[in-house]
């Protein structure tokens, strides 16, 4: 077994949750950002896809989803930066009896408002939302969106039928959004009960029905806080922008090298700003021209900028998936994003210039910042 | 009866931290004497069994040197003193551990060590 080493984050710090196809890692910097400890590996192993902090309540309390390809998966937390994790006895996110299903694998874990600090949320495969009104300690499944007549037409994509998006609207309490591959958005409007499809304008390339009503390969979906009317949307070939909180969605791909690509963030304050990571196509899932760049919009997605200094340009053939690109939410906003060949980088200044803070990871799946 | 589990390292910390098991209780199938296993360390069953009772398809049972998956599974009959090891299967790596499991009496490296 490896052995691991852990850090201490002192307040104010930011810290990265990074998640490999081989375990967990967890970096801290002061505001500065620019020296960096790294902990780890925590569940050496296993493949950690969904990563959370939960900082309402005064809590500093991570949450894991490792799944180990033997012994499954659950969710696991730590109150002390990763020295010690929860291990259940039962699994505490799984099926119920008649559900006719077994989790896979977990993709997401969110924490809910900060008015229901006992509330979280998680996304699985296969496409499902967990509930959890007890801080964690018992998770449910959201039947409302595990019965939708959609569901039986839903369709695995590369990564498997999983949820790998939920956003909790910042000002109206029963609105949630979900996005799955391959099913697309959908929204609930009184908490989970029932769900609609919103993708009109998302393509869908891969079907006959170039503009249908579900049935889009959507690989990542940001709302902004401040202005939650305002979303991005990484399509699996597209990108896209709305303005009345995913009801209709307008291309923005202007500008940028393709618009195929996994990860987006977007910018904790600006709502016109977000960040991409474009990639070649889906048959050759790599940056353009060898040349790992990342793009940025701050005018809403009327033109993206690559940003490039001190990222590798010459046969850098790199992938990034949709949960390994993160921002944080310091005035200046950092920008952080692992690539599967292991590498993590990271940008004090809202990406104008980067620095690899890591090198020689397992295959990097999510990063995700806090500030502590 | 009496019926011996061998617990694989990667679940020994839900097992009290043994490395075998003795239950004791009436059981002809591997699935009735699994839910002895159960009574005992129950942390187990999430891990090898899944929401719909199944053996997760990378864990393998073997009673008394044979896998269950080729001798009825489930229902697979179990003796009074059968040795029943819980493996994690080669597909996540190679070990010598796990490919000598059928034979050694000795419980095989630990997960992490075969991948």
């Amino acid at each position: 077994m490896p052995v691991t080493r852990h850090i201490t984050p002192r307040t104010g710090d930011v810290v990265l949750l990074v998640g490999t196809m081989k375990g967990a890692f967890i970096l801290r910097a002061d505001a500065r950002r620019r020296d960096w400890e790294a902990g780890g590996p925590y569940f050496p192993g296993h493949a950690v896809y969904a990563l959370a902090c939960d900082t309402r309540a005064g809590r500093h309390r991570l949450w894991a989803g490792p799944n180990s390809m033997h012994w499954g998966g659950m969710l696991r937390s730590s109150d002390d930066f990763g020295q010690t994790w929860t291990n259940a006895v039962d699994a505490n996110v799984k099926f119920p009896e008649g559900a006719g299903a077994a989790l896979k694998q977990i993709w997401q874990i969110v924490p809910g408002r900060q008015a229901e600090p006992d509330t979280l949320y998680c996304g699985v495969e296969p496409a499902a939302v967990f509930v959890s009104r007890d801080a964690g300690d018992t998770w449910a499944l959201v039947e409302g969106l595990w019965n939708h007549p959609h569901r039986a037409r839903w369709q695995p994509g590369g990564g498997g039928l999983c949820l790998h998006t939920i956003l909790l609207d910042p000002e109206r309490p029963g609105q949630i959004r979900v996005a799955l591959s391959t099913g697309g958005m959908y929204v609930t409007e009184d908490g989970g009960t029932t769900w609609r499809p919103s993708n009109t304008g998302v393509r869908a390339d891969f079907l006959p029905d170039k503009h249908p009503e579900f049935g889009q390969c959507v690989h990542k979906v940001v709302q902004a806080t401040g202005r939650p009317d305002r979303m991005f949307l990484q399509n699996h070939w597209g990108l896209y922008r709305s303005d009345d909180r995913g009801e209709t969605w307008t291309d923005i791909a202007n500008g940028v090298p393709s618009d195929f690509g996994f990860g987006m963030a977007i910018h904790p304050e600006n709502p016109d700003c977000a960040w991409i990571v474009p990639l070649e196509s889906d048959e050759f899932r790599c940056t353009p021209e060898g040349k790992l760049r990342v793009y940025r919009t701050r005018d809403a997605g009327g033109r993206w900028d690559a940003l490039a200094d001190g990222l590798p340009q010459d046969g850098a053939y790199e992938t990034v998936l949709r949960d390994a690109l993160a921002v944080d939410s310091l005035a200046t906003p950092g920008v952080y994003f692992g690539t599967r060949s292991g590498k993590l980088f990271g940008s004090p200044d809202e990406g104008e210039t980067w620095s690899r803070l890591a090198d020689g990871l397992p295959p990097v799946i999510a990063v995700k910042t806090v500030v502590v | 009866m009496s019926l011996v589990f061998v617990i694989p390292g990667a679940l020994r910390e839900l097992a009290g931290g043994r490395d075998e098991i003795r239950v004791k209780g009436a059981a002809t199938t591997i699935a009735a004497a699994l839910s002895l296993l159960w009574a005992q360390c129950p942390g187990i069953r999430d891990r090898v069994i899944t929401e719909l009772g199944e053996v997760r398809p990378h864990v393998n049972i073997f009673v008394d040197g044979e896998d269950i998956r080729y001798a009825g599974g489930l229902d697979a009959p179990v003796h009074d003193g059968s040795e029943i090891f819980l493996l994690p299967a080669i597909s996540g790596g190679s070990g010598p551990g796990a490919r000598h499991a059928r034979v050694r009496r000795t419980a095989p490296a630990g997960p992490d060590q075969l991948r």
